[in-house]
């Protein structure tokens, strides 16, 4: 199967800096495919170059086999964009911009079903300027969708998004991608891209540091887990030293806590029944793409 | 409809939605004549106004102020909000161009001038019993050329500014200076000749010339119409040479 969107050697400098330094990808069709990185990693400017918003300096890109440089027209038929702080008009109503929005594109969406879809339905007549952030955001999602894109790029999806509104987010553009539309997702939160994403480009200064599926990303950061529990009837922690994949047992007043490797919780939760041990108050911190991220780059997010 | 149709309808309605602006388009033109109409006497030609009836000097007056406001003032300041919020780099991934939005826009921003400057006839007509423009194509020439290059003028100062703020704030430079020697505070005739000479170069102050001329039945001269024919070609190469979609 050919990729959808091929990316080979793009470059966008400012100033002599390159901003985007010579990334190269490939998404295959069906998949929600994550940029993922701090600020000023060069994310938004890479996603803008593949929409034919900005000029790379260098590389090649093909988006449905069209070239964003020289065939923008036909390839912004067929894709869908929501893009970082922009606004409407104050005084546009939710229905005037998504008909707004409909008439631009040769085969539309009808835009009464976006509207539920996206939980504006009574917001049809309120001006762009009363909406909350929340609503504008779930608008410009709509209005990404507004032309049966086959390719949707979207750009911090879920900012401004309470988290009962991201879940919901989150469900339906796992519905747009059940359809076969494919889905760039450009993020800087780590459980969004862990939930949603086939596969994940962590971005730092403009170049990819690493690109894999997000367990790939956990795996290869290493690491190990921990277990913390309570046990209800007296329990050696030496007993517990032996068990597989098992690399250190302590005590902290009532609980236990074991740390390991690969799937020793397993073995640990087997010891224990084997010994006829009841547990309580059962933790395992996991390793989490948020571990894998700091391992993999060094830093942390927010840096 | 097509996306250009759409665009110029919806920015039609939103230019509906704002009060203040339709005031100032369609009110204070109106309200400038019907004040000046009401002076006793100021129906008959006037010495000082180069024997202009007073009334039919204001509602040129009227159509002139109608011109800059929008022209000016008003499209630097809604292209550079555009701008700044967003609303042209978004149209920028749609197969219609932001070309589309700032066409439509000058298009129903025109359509409102002509409105105006019809209502504006019709009031000192029907009010006052002051001639329509005697040279109706003279003066409907001048009124499109006047918006031409004064609307062209405004999108070169939309073009140039960094942000909306500044848009909006070199489009009232513009403004006030264009209104003085153009005649706007008091009349060309009172001037001194080299002010006169400096007005006449000015996009308002042929406008106000051409307007003034073709409505007392005088043929516009030339150099009027090439005054503004060349600020419409200059300040329109200029922006669309220099305009940014995007804000920096």
């Amino acid at each position: 199967m050919t990729p959808v969107i091929e990316v080979t050697g793009l470059t966008k400098r400012y100033g002599g800096q390159a901003v985007v330094d010579g990334i190269s990808l490939h998404v295959e069709q069906g998949e929600i495919f994550g940029i993922l990185g701090p600020n000023g990693a060069g994310k938004t400017t890479a996603v803008e170059c593949l929409e034919g918003l900005r000029r790379r300096d260098a590389g090649q890109v093909q988006i449905l086999g069209l070239d964003p440089k020289t065939d923008g027209h036909r390839l912004h038929q067929r894709i869908g964009v929501q893009l970082q702080e922009t606004q409407l008009q104050d005084k546009l109503k939710v229905r005037e911009a998504l008909e707004l929005y409909a008439s631009f594109y040769p085969d539309p969406a009808d835009w009464r079903e976006l509207l539920d879809r996206w939980g504006l339905a009574s917001k049809s007549d309120t001006r762009f300027g009363k909406l909350s952030g929340g609503q504008k955001q779930r608008l410009f999602i709509a209005l990404a969708l507004i032309g049966n894109p086959e390719v949707v790029f979207l750009d911090e999806l879920t900012a401004g998004l309470d988290p009962g509104a991201r879940r919901a987010t989150w469900d339906l553009i796992a519905q747009v991608r059940n359809s076969g539309v494919t889905v760039v997702l450009v993020s800087h939160f780590m459980d969004e891209v862990e939930e949603l994403c086939d596969r994940v480009a962590i971005l730092e200064r403009g170049r990819i540091a690493a690109l894999d599926t997000p367990a790939g990303l956990v795996d290869s950061a290493g690491g190990e887990y921990r277990m913390r529990f309570q046990p209800m009837a007296p329990l050696h922690e030496r007993s517990l030293v032996g068990v597989p994949g098992v690399t250190a047992v302590g005590r902290h007043g009532t609980h236990v806590t074991v740390t390991g490797t690969g799937d020793f919780a397993s073995a640990v939760t087997a010891e224990l029944a084997r010994r006829q041990v009841v547990v309580a108050d059962l933790r395992i911190e996991g390793r989490s793409l948020d571990s894998a991220y700091v391992a993999l780059t060094g830093r942390t997010m927010d840096t | 409809m097509n996306g250009f149709g759409r665009l110029a309808l919806v920015e039609g309605k939103l230019f509906l939605r704002e009060k203040a602006a339709l005031i100032g388009v369609f009110g204070l033109p109106v309200a400038l004549v019907i004040g000046f109409g009401l002076i006793p006497g100021f129906s008959n030609p006037q010495k000082g106004l180069s024997d202009q009836i007073g009334t039919e000097y204001i509602a040129a007056l009227g159509v002139a102020i109608v011109l800059a406001s929008m022209g000016l003032t008003g499209v630097p300041m809604v292209l550079g909000q555009y701008r700044e919020r967003g609303v042209l780099r978004r149209l920028g991934v749609t197969p219609v161009r932001p070309l589309s939005l700032l066409l439509a826009d000058l298009t129903v921003w025109a359509a409102a001038a002509v409105v105006s400057v019809a209502v504006v006839i019709a009031v000192v007509r029907l009010a006052f019993h002051v001639p329509a423009p005697v040279k109706p194509g003279w003066f409907i020439l001048a009124v499109a050329l006047g918006i031409a290059s004064l609307f062209a003028t405004g999108l070169l100062a939309a073009s140039v500014a960094p942000t909306a703020r500044g848009a909006a704030g070199i489009g009232w430079l513009l403004f006030f200076p264009n209104m003085f020697l153009a005649g706007v505070y008091f009349p060309t005739e009172e001037m001194s000749a080299t002010m006169r000479q400096i007005g006449n170069f000015t996009p308002l102050g042929s406008a106000l010339h051409a307007v003034r001329d073709s409505w007392m039945g005088i043929d516009p001269r030339p150099e009027y119409l090439g005054i503004m024919a060349a600020w419409a070609l200059v300040a329109g190469a200029l922006s669309a040479r220099f305009f940014r979609w995007d804000q920096a």
